[in-house]
């Protein structure tokens, strides 16, 4: 019987009850925990205001309980900016897929990171477009199949995968730019670090903090959820690795 | 002043929070001015350029979203790449404001004055049922005036208000009165989000219904508030009309040029008046129905290729013909060419 004294886990309260529309195995479940977690620690859910994407996450809104907005595909930086903008004494936050912010909104995400919107981009790479069905990414890695490269991608024809956060990371506008996973639990709890350290990097307003989440999609890539675990570690963090890119200039 | 500055100022003066915006010709000096006038010392009025006129629309839907006064303009081209942003605008019901200083198409077309997006500001241009309220300015002080009424209608109606201007327009220089300054606003609409409170829902600005039952609902919402702007909002000028026995249609500032050959027409004895739509959705068809019952017949003169002559059209419902006369391409009909068309079209027709 759960007592106050043998209790281990709660659900944060900035998460709703609803249940959760992610497959199984899928990594979003773990971010979206972690960054509600996060917002409730720091007390800041009623001065939070999020930018859902369009894509697996456009529901986000469903499970943050805090005042949301819905962006066009790839527009959620933009929103972002004009939320940040009147409102700038409030904590902003998009939360993105690989194809909204990497493809349909580079120029969004590269401006307004250019521009060092205070805000922070919460980026889950899983190298497919999961809400469609298993479709090409811009962060594909070369030769993996999905439902357009189903040879695998050709980096002849269909380019290279996208490292949009090193990217990023070059821009001046762009203050801690990090990568993370939360496949593990040592994983989880430096992500959640990284969140944390993102949220409250922003009441500096000094620039963007951007924070990748390398992250599964075992509907998408065909695997069980343990067998997209093993492989996103033997595939994706060669070419993705974990760490962080650019650290606040007075922490290094 | 210059149309375009004028309407710039009045943005400051109507109490704006937030201008996003992208440079294009004719309606540069919009954000020009903007820029110079600072007027985030004035007002606390947020100025920005944006990396392009989709980012530019999107950050007017994301201050929107918080219950402010934002805006955005450009022309023709640039606003098709609005579109998408105006269309969840919509979806979402958020008040903004678009002005459209309109330039020739198709394409890149040219720089020059012209109609030819009516067609995309009333009956759509974005995806899905909706619509823009529409303010059809004719003068630059009609222009400045149309920034304040637009962002009430606006709020009153939760709907994006577009300002359909013309590179005449924004280009020539007029006197105007500019309005006094008028507070920003100073409420927290429940809409808006603005951070949750802990007694209430968070707030969710969306156009997203996953049911198609749903959506529907949305689709009926959206649909019972235009009848009510329909019933509310349209405005109109007449002039000459009491003894009209011909009809001059035309809007914006093709209207004023109309207006000339109406009294140019009246000098020869020819008893023709002109209706100048100032709304364009809501379209003032009921207006135009009226003098049908008058006249024997109308001509619709436009800078396009005949565009809102299809709501006239709509309106008179066949009881007199309705002809249509227009330039295009940036050129600009003279009261000449409209006279002779209104005698070869319409009286000798």
């Amino acid at each position: 019987m759960i007592t106050p004294e043998n209790l281990v886990y709660e659900k944060t309260s900035v998460m709703t009850d609803r249940v959760l529309h992610y497959c199984p195995g899928c990594g979003h479940g773990t971010a979206h925990r972690i960054l509600a977690e996060v917002i409730g620690e720091l007390g800041i859910q009623g001065d939070t205001i999020g930018v859902a994407p369009v894509g697996c996450s456009v529901l986000a809104y469903y499970y943050f309980d805090v005042d949301m907005q819905e962006a066009a595909h790839g527009r959620a930086p933009a929103v972002a900016t004009g939320i940040k903008r009147v409102l700038p004494e409030k904590y902003v936050f998009t939360y993105q897929g690989d194809g909204d912010l990497a493809a349909i909104g580079t120029a969004e995400t590269i401006h307004a990171c250019n521009r060092g919107e205070s805000i922070l981009i919460v980026f889950i790479n899983n190298g497919i477009y999961g809400m469609t069905g298993g479709q090409m990414a811009p962060t594909t890695l070369a030769g993996m199949k999905s439902s357009t490269s189903p040879r695998g991608r050709d980096v002849a024809t269909m380019g290279n995968p996208l490292k949009i956060t090193e990217l990023v990371a070059q821009l001046p506008g762009t203050y801690f730019v990090t990568r993370q996973a939360v496949h593990a639990p040592a994983n989880v709890r430096k992500a959640k670090r990284a969140l944390k350290k993102a949220l409250e990097y922003q009441k500096l307003n000094k620039g963007t903090c951007f924070v990748e989440i390398v992250s599964n999609c075992p509907s998408g890539w065909k695997m069980t959820p343990v067998q997209s675990n093993k492989w996103m570690e033997e595939n994706m963090f060669p070419f993705y690795p974990l760490g962080d890119i650019k650290v606040p200039p007075e922490k290094q | 002043m210059k149309g375009n500055e004028a309407l710039a100022e009045a943005a400051i003066r109507a109490g704006a929070d937030a201008y996003f915006g992208y440079p294009i010709t004719p309606q540069s000096e919009v954000i020009e001015y903007l820029m110079r006038e600072n007027p985030v010392d004035r007002t606390g009025m947020q100025v920005l350029q944006a990396e392009s006129e989709i980012a530019a629309i999107n950050m007017v839907y994301g201050a929107a979203g918080c219950g402010k006064r934002a805006m955005t303009s450009s022309s023709s081209p640039g606003i098709s790449l609005k579109m998408e942003g105006l269309s969840y605008i919509a979806g979402a019901e958020l008040p903004c404001l678009v002005v459209n200083v309109v330039r020739a198409g198709p394409g890149l077309g040219t720089i020059q004055p012209s109609q030819s997006d009516y067609f995309q500001a009333v009956k759509g241009g974005g995806h899905g049922d909706y619509k823009l309220i529409v303010l059809a300015p004719a003068t630059v002080q009609e222009s400045v005036d149309y920034v304040r009424l637009g962002f009430e209608l606006a709020f009153k109606y939760r709907n994006p208000v577009m300002i359909l201007s013309d590179g005449i327009i924004g280009q020539m220089m007029e006197k105007v009165e500019l309005f006094e300054q008028q507070p920003r606003l100073d409420v927290e609409f429940e809409w808006a989000t603005l951070g949750k409170k802990p007694d209430k829902d968070s707030v969710i600005v969306t156009s997203l219904q996953l049911q198609s039952e749903e959506q529907e609902k949305v689709n009926l919402r959206l649909q019972a508030k235009y009848r009510e702007v329909e019933k509310n909002e349209v405005r109109y000028e007449t002039y000459g009309c009491e003894d009209a026995e011909y009809l001059f249609a035309a809007y914006g500032s093709c209207a004023r040029i109309t207006r000339k050959a109406m009294e140019m027409a009246r000098a020869r004895g020819i008893k023709v008046g002109l209706l100048r739509p100032q709304t364009l959705y809501p379209f003032p068809a009921d207006a135009i129905n009226g003098l049908a019952d008058q006249v024997k017949g109308i001509l619709t003169v436009e800078m396009n290729a005949g565009q809102m002559v299809e709501d006239v059209r709509l309106a008179v419902n066949g009881k007199v013909p309705v002809k249509f006369y227009g330039r295009f391409g940036g050129m600009i009909p003279s009261p000449d060419e409209i006279l002779e068309a209104l005698e070869q079209k319409i009286i000798g027709g």
